[in-house]
C-alpha cells in the first residue's frame, strides 16, 4: 500500500510558492478546503492565480483569499456575493477571467485526464470564442478549450483513507472530484480520514492514485450562503 | 391582464412531459416547479451536480452539502444522485437534459439570447448560461415582454452581450407565448384578457400574427 497521508496541514502545503497557479474545490461555499484556504490566508505567499467556480463571501472561504490580497489573477464562473473582490475587481488589482461553468469543469476533468484540449459549443457566437480556434462537426460550430496548468489543486472530500481513496457527499462533490489530480500536486483536506480497508472499493468516488497528499482536516465550519427553506405545510 | 412571475411559470410548467429531466435556472424558471402536478414523472437536475431535487428543507433539516446552483439549501426525491459538474455539463452537453427553463435580458427573432452582462455595469459572470443555451435542443425563456423602463426584451437584434446565438425556440412572457421561427417572433398563446395590439406594441422583432391566437389555458 502506498500512503498519502502527511502529518499536518504545513506539510500538506510544502512546495506551495508565491504566483502559483492553484485549483481550489467547492462550488458556493459548499465542499470547499476551508482548513486549507484558512492556511494560505494567513501565509506570506501571495499573487496566485486561482481557478475556482466561484469566489466566496467577505469573511469565508476564498472570500478570506481576497481579504488578504492574496489573489493576481481569478479564474470563475460567477463572481457574485463578495464585497471586497468586487472592489478589487473594479478598481484592476486583479485580473478576473470568466468561463462558462461547464467549460471550467472540462478544462479541470482535461487536466486530470491528460487530454490537452477538447472541443465545446458553450460561447460560440459570444465574446467568449474571441480569439479561439473554431471548428465544425455535423453542421455545428465548436470552440476550442484547453486543459488547466495548475502548481496545486487543493480539494476537500469527506471521507478518504491513508492511500488517499475518496468519498465525497452530496453536491460537495462538484469540482472536487474533477479537480483531484489536476494539478502537479493534490492535497486534501477530509472530514473523516479512516485507515486503510474501512471504505468499501466499490463506494470509492475517486481512486488514490490522483491524490498526493490527505490529511484530516482540523475543523469545519461548513457555512450555508443561501439557506432557504419550506414553511411546513 | 399581464400575468405576474407565478403566471408565467404556471404556463412553463404545461410544457413538461411524463419522463423529462429538466434544468431551472433562477428566477422566474425556479417557480415553475411549483406547478408539478404530482402524476407527471419529471426530475430536476441542478448543475452543480444533482438529479432528483426535491423541495426546500423545512427549517432545522438544512444540509451544508446540499444546495442547487443557486447556492440554495435543497432535499433530494427518492432516486436521486449526485455526481461531478463535468458529468453535470455532460449530462446537458450531452442532450440527456430534456428541457432547460431560463431567464434573459434580451432574445432577438434569430433565437440568440443575452442575460450575463451588460456594459457599464458590474459583471458577475455567465454561469452556467452559455453551456445551457449552447448544447439544449429544447431551450424556454421565461422573462417579462418588457424591461422596467418599458423597452422591448424581444429583440430584432441583442444589443447586449451575448450568451448564445441560435439557441432560443419558445419564449414565455407575462404576455404571449411566442415561438422563434426563421422569420421572426411566432405568435401562438396570448395571456388571458390581452389583446394583440398590446403584444404588437411591446415586441420591438418582426412578429408573425396568424389568424387565431388563442388565449392561455391557465385554470
Amino acid at each position: 500500500m502506498i500512503t498519502k497521508t502527511v502529518e499536518n496541514i504545513s506539510r500538506a502545503l510544502e512546495g506551495i510558492k508565491s504566483g502559483m497557479t492553484l485549483m481550489l474545490g467547492g462550488f458556493g461555499l459548499c465542499g470547499i478546503p476551508e482548513n486549507l484556504i484558512k492556511v494560505l490566508a494567513n501565509s506570506t505567499y501571495s499573487e496566485f492565480t486561482c481557478i475556482s467556480a466561484n469566489v466566496g463571501v467577505d469573511d469565508y472561504g476564498l472570500g478570506l483569499l481576497f481579504k488578504e490580497k492574496k489573489v493576481k489573477t481569478m479564474i470563475s464562473s460567477y463572481v457574485g456575493e463578495n464585497a471586497e473582490f468586487e472592489r478589487q475587481m473594479l478598481s484592476n488589482e486583479i485580473e478576473v477571467i470568466l468561463t462558462p461553468m461547464g467549460t471550467l469543469a472540462e478544462k479541470c476533468r482535461a487536466a486530470q485526464m491528460g487530454i490537452p484540449a477538447f472541443y465545446t459549443p458553450a460561447g460560440f457566437g459570444t465574446e467568449i470564442a474571441e480569439g479561439k480556434e473554431i471548428r465544425t462537426f455535423q453542421s455545428k460550430k465548436y470552440i476550442l478549450e484547453e486543459a488547466y496548468q495548475a502548481d496545486f489543486a487543493l480539494i476537500k472530500a469527506w471521507k478518504g483513507d491513508h492511500a488517499g481513496n475518496l468519498i465525497f457527499r452530496g453536491t460537495a462533490k462538484n469540482f472536487n472530484s474533477i479537480m483531484t489530480g489536476a494539478a502537479k500536486t493534490t492535497v486534501v483536506e477530509v472530514e473523516k480520514l479512516v485507515p486503510v480497508g474501512m471504505l468499501d472499493p466499490n463506494e470509492i468516488h475517486t481512486p488514490g492514485i490522483f491524490v498526493d497528499r490527505i490529511f484530516q482536516g482540523e475543523s469545519f465550519e461548513k457555512r450555508i450562503e443561501n439557506l432557504t427553506n419550506s414553511s411546513p405545510q | 391582464m399581464s400575468l405576474n412571475k407565478n403566471g408565467i411559470a404556471k404556463r412553463i410548467a404545461q410544457e413538461l412531459q411524463n419522463g423529462f429531466y429538466v434544468n431551472l435556472g433562477i428566477g422566474i424558471p425556479t417557480l415553475v416547479a411549483n406547478y408539478v402536478t404530482p402524476e407527471l414523472e419529471v426530475e430536476f437536475q441542478s448543475e452543480n451536480g444533482v438529479l432528483g431535487m426535491g423541495p426546500f428543507p423545512l427549517a432545522g433539516e438544512e444540509d451544508a452539502d446540499l444546495i442547487n446552483a443557486g447556492k440554495q439549501t435543497i432535499t433530494t426525491l427518492p432516486g436521486a444522485s449526485f455526481f461531478d459538474s463535468a458529468t453535470s455539463f455532460g449530462m446537458i452537453r450531452g442532450k440527456h437534459v430534456d428541457l432547460t427553463v431560463l431567464g434573459a435580458m434580451e432574445v432577438d427573432q434569430t433565437g440568440a439570447i443575452a442575460n450575463w452582462k451588460i456594459p457599464g455595469k458590474l459583471v458577475k459572470g455567465m454561469g452556467g448560461a452559455m453551456d445551457l443555451v449552447a448544447s439544449a435542443d429544447n431551450i424556454i425563456v421565461a422573462m417579462m415582454h418588457t424591461d422596467r423602463h418599458g423597452n422591448s426584451k424581444l429583440k430584432t437584434k441583442c444589443s447586449l452581450p451575448l450568451t448564445g446565438v441560435d439557441c432560443v425556440k419558445r419564449i414565455v412572457t407575462n404576455l404571449a407565448v411566442i415561438d422563434i421561427i426563421e422569420d421572426g417572433f411566432l405568435l401562438k398563446e396570448r395571456a388571458p384578457n390581452v389583446e394583440i395590439h398590446q403584444i404588437v406594441k411591446a415586441t420591438e422583432g418582426v412578429l408573425i400574427i396568424p389568424e387565431n391566437v388563442k388565449e392561455m389555458e391557465l385554470n
